[in-house]
């Protein structure tokens, strides 16, 4: 298990707890009761510190090395699940997955950012940053869900759009914008969840969903807080100020009503129980999807142009003085 | 080596508080470190008369040069508020005063209705010293209600797009101001009315990701910087020196990104001639063919 910072009060209990289990294990004494009262003490610390976590603590956690990613929610989430793969342009981008699969009788497309879980498979992954093939990629998994009617579902875990010489040349920009577009008007329903990093154009690139929702320890804004700090103070060393300014919190992002809500993760993290995290996502996705497939397209259509249509906050003056 | 160091590159002020200015007042420029007056400079469609660069200019010199005379400004009573209580080294009302006493402008970006060469057009055009033309809501409202109003007079929308990107004071508003513009034109693509996307120096982030990109016709004026992630940055990933020319509107149209490239000095013609080839008993035929 790899712990934050603020975690560290955990890691000691966790190393005793490890302790006591062995001597257990070795015989003579036991140490059921010891082991019960320890579990207890690390729930009851684990609480303490997880119902106070400041903005830059969801930050961390939405990094966590541990958490699950991509595509470890398709195959639990999934079941045939066959991934998809190329933008049948120019590549196959492995940072952007996707691919068809069924929820419970249910076919559905799901389309998602991938980071790697080892330093050679986060390089392989490209540290979960696509290039313009992956947003093109995405974009060809979304029509083709839209030709046969299955909802779209979006999992969104990116530190950003690969800012690199090929992804300019190859029109990063264009191939977001595009997304953006062409989803505008897609004849089924999208459904979007921030499972990790919600880094600016590259999450938004495909996250313009019906509905988005956010996991409880995710982030989701315009910038990174390193990025910001580096911007506005000046330096790195912000990013505690910017993470709190930037508002990038689910609970933050779920009172400006710019995401639908938030899905509970584990006590602990998404990270300390993987298996369980996926069934409460899917349990959502279930009734989400359920709902949305009610809607008929044109009014389904009509409800996302004004939902993104609303967004923006500005006053307005009642005569013109300018 | 010159006494006074420039601070700010670039013409700062807006025109119509310009207009004053003495024409025997001296423009330095950048590039070719020749001084001309600011009359030459001006009757040159603020290009540089000794080296062609296309001095930055705001959105009231855009409408000077491109509208038949008269035109009206539309949707500047929407101005922008602090959602989010934003506060870096300075806070974000504090910096939105800043910019509009430094400006005179209300906001990054300007709708005015007019006619070129006769044709009615709707242009939103936007300022770069306005806080770095940045996006926040009222660049995406003003651009959505500027469609809005396209799509009722049935009137090709152009955009003249120069922005650093988001706002970040504004964040996930900022944001979602990408996916607010980009549904808007959805909408007037649904209605077939054209829209031109003129991009000029520079056109980066979050702008060039969504409406910028997003023309019927994407043309640039020439040498401007057009990119999602600024140069700065790609080399600061890539750990290299960049490619001569990199991310240049030349760049773009080498890589298929651009329609073409339009000096400033014929952007006026060239826009009435599209608006004759786009004219709208055109568009109607298109749009009732099969």
């Amino acid at each position: 298990m790899v712990f934050l910072e603020f975690e560290k009060p955990l890691e000691v209990l966790y190393e005793k707890l490890e302790k006591i289990k062995q001597v257990g294990a070795d015989g003579e004494i036991d140490v059921t009761d010891m082991v019960v009262n320890l579990e207890k003490r690390i729930a009851k610390r684990q609480k303490e510190i997880f119902t106070n976590l400041t903005p830059w603590q969801r930050v961390q956690l939405s990094r966590h090395p541990d958490r699950p990613y991509t595509l470890f929610y398709i195959n639990h989430i999934c079941k045939k699940f066959t991934e998809l793969h190329g933008d049948r342009k120019f590549k196959d981008d492995k940072a952007m997955v996707g691919g068809i699969g069924s929820i419970d009788g249910q076919t559905v497309v799901i389309i998602g950012q991938q980071k790697g879980t080892d330093t050679k498979m986060r390089q392989f992954r490209n540290f979960g940053m696509a290039n313009p093939e992956g947003y093109r990629k995405a974009l060809r998994l979304m029509k083709l869900a839209e030709r046969f009617g299955f909802p779209v579902i979006t999992l969104i875990d990116t530190p950003g759009a690969f800012p690199g010489i090929e992804a300019e040349e190859r029109g990063q920009a264009e191939a977001i914008a595009r997304n953006l577009f062409e989803m505008a008007q897609l004849k089924v329903p999208i459904l979007s969840y921030v499972i990790g990093e919600g880094a600016s154009g590259g999450a938004i690139g495909i996250g313009l969903g019906d509905r988005v929702f956010m996991l409880e320890n995710t982030w989701y804004s315009v910038i990174s807080p390193e990025n910001c700090s580096t911007i506005l103070w000046r330096n790195w060393d912000h990013k505690i100020d910017a993470a709190d300014a930037l508002k990038l919190t689910a609970n933050d992002m779920f009172k400006t009503g710019i995401v639908d809500g938030i899905v509970k993760e584990p006590m602990g993290g998404a990270h300390t129980k993987p298996e369980e995290m996926c069934k409460m996502l899917k349990r959502h996705i279930k009734k989400q999807l359920n709902e949305l497939m009610e809607i008929p397209t044109e009014q389904l259509i009509e409800q996302r142009i004004d939902k993104y249509a609303n967004i923006g906050v500005y006053e307005q003056l009642e005569t013109k003085e300018l | 080596m010159g006494w006074f160091k420039r601070l700010k590159e670039g013409i700062q002020t807006a025109t119509k508080n310009k207009k004053e200015a003495p024409d025997g007042l001296w423009y330095h420029c950048k590039e070719c470190k020749e001084a001309v007056t600011m009359k030459e400079l001006r009757t040159n469609f603020f290009k540089c008369p000794k080296c062609d660069i296309h001095v930055r200019i705001g959105s009231h010199d855009y409408f000077d040069l491109l509208f038949d005379g008269k035109f009206e400004i539309h949707f500047d009573e929407i101005l922008s508020a602090d959602p989010l209580e934003f506060k870096d080294v300075k806070t974000y009302p504090d910096r939105l005063i800043a910019a509009k006493k430094k400006t005179s402008l209300s906001d990054a970006i300007c709708v005015a209705t007019g006619k070129i060469k006769k044709k009615p057009i709707v242009i939103a055009a936007m300022d770069f010293s306005f806080i770095g033309g940045s996006m926040g809501s009222v660049v995406g409202e003003r651009i959505s209600r500027a469609i809005d109003l396209a799509i009722e007079t049935r009137t090709p929308f152009m955009i003249i797009s120069k922005s650093g990107g988001a706002r970040m004071m504004e964040a996930s508003y900022s944001l979602m101001q990408m996916a607010k513009t980009s549904v808007k034109l959805s909408q007037l693509a649904k209605a077939g009315i054209p829209y031109f996307s003129f991009l000029t120096d520079p056109t980066t982030g979050g702008v060039t990701a969504s409406f910028a990109m997003l023309g019927d016709l994407n043309f640039a004026e020439p040498n401007a910087l057009i990119a999602f992630a600024g140069p700065r940055v790609v080399k600061e990933t890539i750990k290299k020196d960049l490619p001569e020319g990199f991310q240049r509107s030349e760049f773009l149209l080498e890589h298929g990104f651009l329609d073409f490239i339009v000096d400033r000095s014929d952007l006026k013609d060239k826009l009435g001639e599209l608006l004759v080839l786009f004219d709208e008993s055109g568009v109607k035929q298109a749009s009732i063919a099969p």
